[in-house]
């Protein structure tokens, strides 16, 4: 009975208790994270210059110690768009995993839990998502519904969720029959409680390995659908869209498109990193070999 | 009896999944709020030629009905008209899929001779400068926007060293190779046409290293973690004990056993590399799948949107399907299992 109890709560222990702040790439990437975070809540104070403010007289100017990473083809300060880029990016990457991660670990609790036809019919519809080459579904989705920011994230999330799925639907399958879940169902414990309290505890740390990367993934592809017209709209200091508008000028004034890339690179490779290190810390199996 | 019997139940799967993909890209593409009408005849459009484009289109029955047509169509091969080209979506896509084919084979096979040794040799140099520089190539392959990317590679090698070619197949003075696969490197040679060959090859230098960047991350941290379970293993003490050079004991005994994850992984990537294409075809104006989503997605060109849609949604399963097979004939245990 005293592991009834107990192993309800090894998953939230696991997290807690994962070596996560041992290995200094991670402590790293958390500095990153933090940085990006606190840069994208303090935009307005920290920012030299109004990211729309267009100075037509410094057009195109190289980097200097006015305007730290130059300015672009209307004389706007590209240190200023990219801290406030940072914003953008980091709301984007939140919401797609937080509305797409809920959504499809609900879908995978369902069908691992339930079982039988319901789990059929659930699984077959996240491979069809899983099957859906994300960024045509996603242009086909903003193309449809009109391009924006709003809507890239709609579209981003449509073609995320099903991971979370199948992950979740995974991790139940294997839990469903052990003695914790029987312990409980025997006293009475309704589906909803069991699922709740005994289930998603002990999934939640592969899927926030997964969220990790996910949250990298999404600012990737939100500025990719941008980068193209599907997503955020100029004048919106969004790193796609800053990088789009860099383009024409990629010979001449390349720090136009460079440093808005930097800043994707800096903020996804600092998800990734933590992915890496969360996965590491969670399954020590794995670290041995990485 | 056994493998014809998996493989049914895989073609089935995949049926099944084409048949889930049409009707959500059919709901996405036809429950929309934006008009393709207006879209394709602009806002000067008479109510007769309104009338005329939504009845060439089915647009004035159900939508089930048009669903079903749609999918009548398709068992005969046919996708329907494009909107924006006014050409049978098959054409098109016959037109622009080989392009694409060619530029995400040309990225794989990147990925997988820079990948793979680097793999390798990360694993054999664990915890030193060799793994550290790896591992660090693999987190920026894995983190780099490939439309970024794109950009810096032509600023630098076109632009400013003048290396390769910024965009298209071939160049404009260069008369393209009579077309028997659509892929202008394998055409130019079955044509024994140097010169084309030449500006192909040249020509997709730059889109095959942006494409297979990530590819080759993916590779790299594949082939070093099932290198380094592999190092640890009996056999190849044994290998070694034998008094084997250690070249030959990494090569025949571990990178022999340490690629089958990687083959799966080689199979899965072919797929993603279809979604980077999009937006590599776009920087290097490429006339490939990716470029004709785009400007069809634009264009509120729903025929063609479907018609990409499914093409690239069934690469996925089938490369899938295809490393399965591959497994089935090569591992014994899958077979018994």
């Amino acid at each position: 009975m005293a592991s009834a109890v107990a192993l309800p709560v090894r998953g939230l222990r696991l997290v807690a208790r994962a070596p996560i702040l041992a290995n200094p790439l991670n402590v790293a990437a958390i500095a990153l994270i933090a940085t990006f975070a606190l840069c994208a809540a303090f935009a307005p104070l920290i920012a030299p210059y109004d990211p729309l403010a267009q100075e037509l007289g410094s057009r195109l100017r190289p980097p200097s110690p006015e305007h730290w990473l130059g300015t672009d083809s209307l004389g706007r300060d590209i240190a200023s768009r990219i801290l406030y880029g940072a914003r953008i990016s980091l709301i984007i990457g939140v919401v797609v995993v937080a509305s797409a991660g809920v959504f499809g670990t609900i879908v995978g609790l369902v069908a691992g839990y339930a079982g039988g036809l319901v789990d059929e019919a659930l699984m077959r519809l996240t491979e069809v998502f899983l099957a859906f080459p994300a960024l045509i579904l996603a242009m086909a989705i903003a193309g449809a519904l009109g391009p924006s920011l709003t809507n890239a994230i709609i579209a981003i999330a449509a073609v995320t969720w099903a991971v979370y799925a199948r992950l979740t639907r995974g991790q139940i399958l294997s839990l469903r029959r052990r003695e914790f879940v029987e312990a409980a169902r025997a006293m009475g414990a309704s589906s909803v409680r069991i699922l709740w309290r005994h289930l998603l505890p002990n999934v939640l740390a592969p899927l926030m390995i997964q969220a990790s990367f996910d949250l990298g993934s999404a600012i990737i592809a939100a500025a990719g659908l941008s980068f193209i017209g599907f997503g955020a709209q100029p004048p919106t200091p969004e790193w796609g869209v800053m990088i789009s508008e860099g383009r024409n000028y990629i010979s001449t004034q390349p720090w136009l498109s460079l440093f808005p890339g930097l800043a994707i690179l800096l903020a996804v490779g600092s998800f990734n990193l933590l992915g890496d290190g969360l996965r590491d810390a969670f399954d020590p199996r794995l670290s041995r070999t990485d | 009896m056994r493998f014809l019997g998996f493989l049914t139940r895989r073609i089935v799967g995949i049926a099944a999944v084409m048949v889930g993909v049409s009707i959500i890209t059919f709901a996405i593409s036809h429950v929309i709020p934006a008009d393709p009408v207006a879209a394709a005849l602009g806002d000067h459009a008479t109510d007769q030629q309104i009338a005329a484009f939504r009845a060439e289109y089915h647009l004035d029955r159900p939508l089930p009905e048009q669903y079903l047509t749609y999918v009548v169509g398709l068992a005969h091969g046919d996708l329907g008209r494009s909107i924006r080209t006014r050409r049978p979506v098959a054409d098109d896509l016959f037109d622009s899929f080989p392009a694409t084919i060619e530029l995400s084979l040309a990225a794989l096979i990147v990925a997988i001779l820079v990948g793979i040794p680097a793999g390798v040799w990360s694993a054999i140099s664990r915890g030193r400068l060799p793994d550290h520089l790896v591992r660090l190539g693999s987190l920026i392959g894995g983190s780099i926007p490939v439309f970024w990317l794109g950009l810096i590679v032509i600023g630098l090698f076109y632009y400013q060293l003048g290396w390769f070619p910024g965009g298209a197949r071939i160049d404009n003075f260069v008369a393209p190779p009579p077309s028997r696969t659509g892929l202008f490197v394998v055409d130019s040679l079955l044509a024994g046409d140097l010169v084309a060959l030449r500006s192909s090859l040249l020509h997709l230098v730059l889109p095959a290293l942006t494409l297979g960047y990530f590819s080759t991350a993916v590779i790299a941290r594949m082939t070093r973690s099932s290198m380094l379970e592999v190092l640890g293993q009996d056999y190849m003490r044994t290998a070694r004990a034998k008094g084997l050079q250690e070249r030959f004991v990494i090569l025949r005994h571990g990178l022999r056993n340490a690629l089958i994850p990687t083959v799966t992984i080689i199979g899965l990537t072919f797929g993603s590399l279809l979604s980077g294409a999009v937006l590599t075809e776009t920087i290097f104006s490429w006339p490939g799948l990716g470029r004709y989503a785009t400007a069809a997605a634009v264009a509120l060109d729903f025929p063609a949107v479907l018609g990409v849609t499914l093409l690239a949604a069934i690469v996925y399963p089938l490369a899938n399907l295809v490393v399965d097979v591959a497994y089935f004939w090569l591992d014994p245990r899958t077979q018994r299992g």
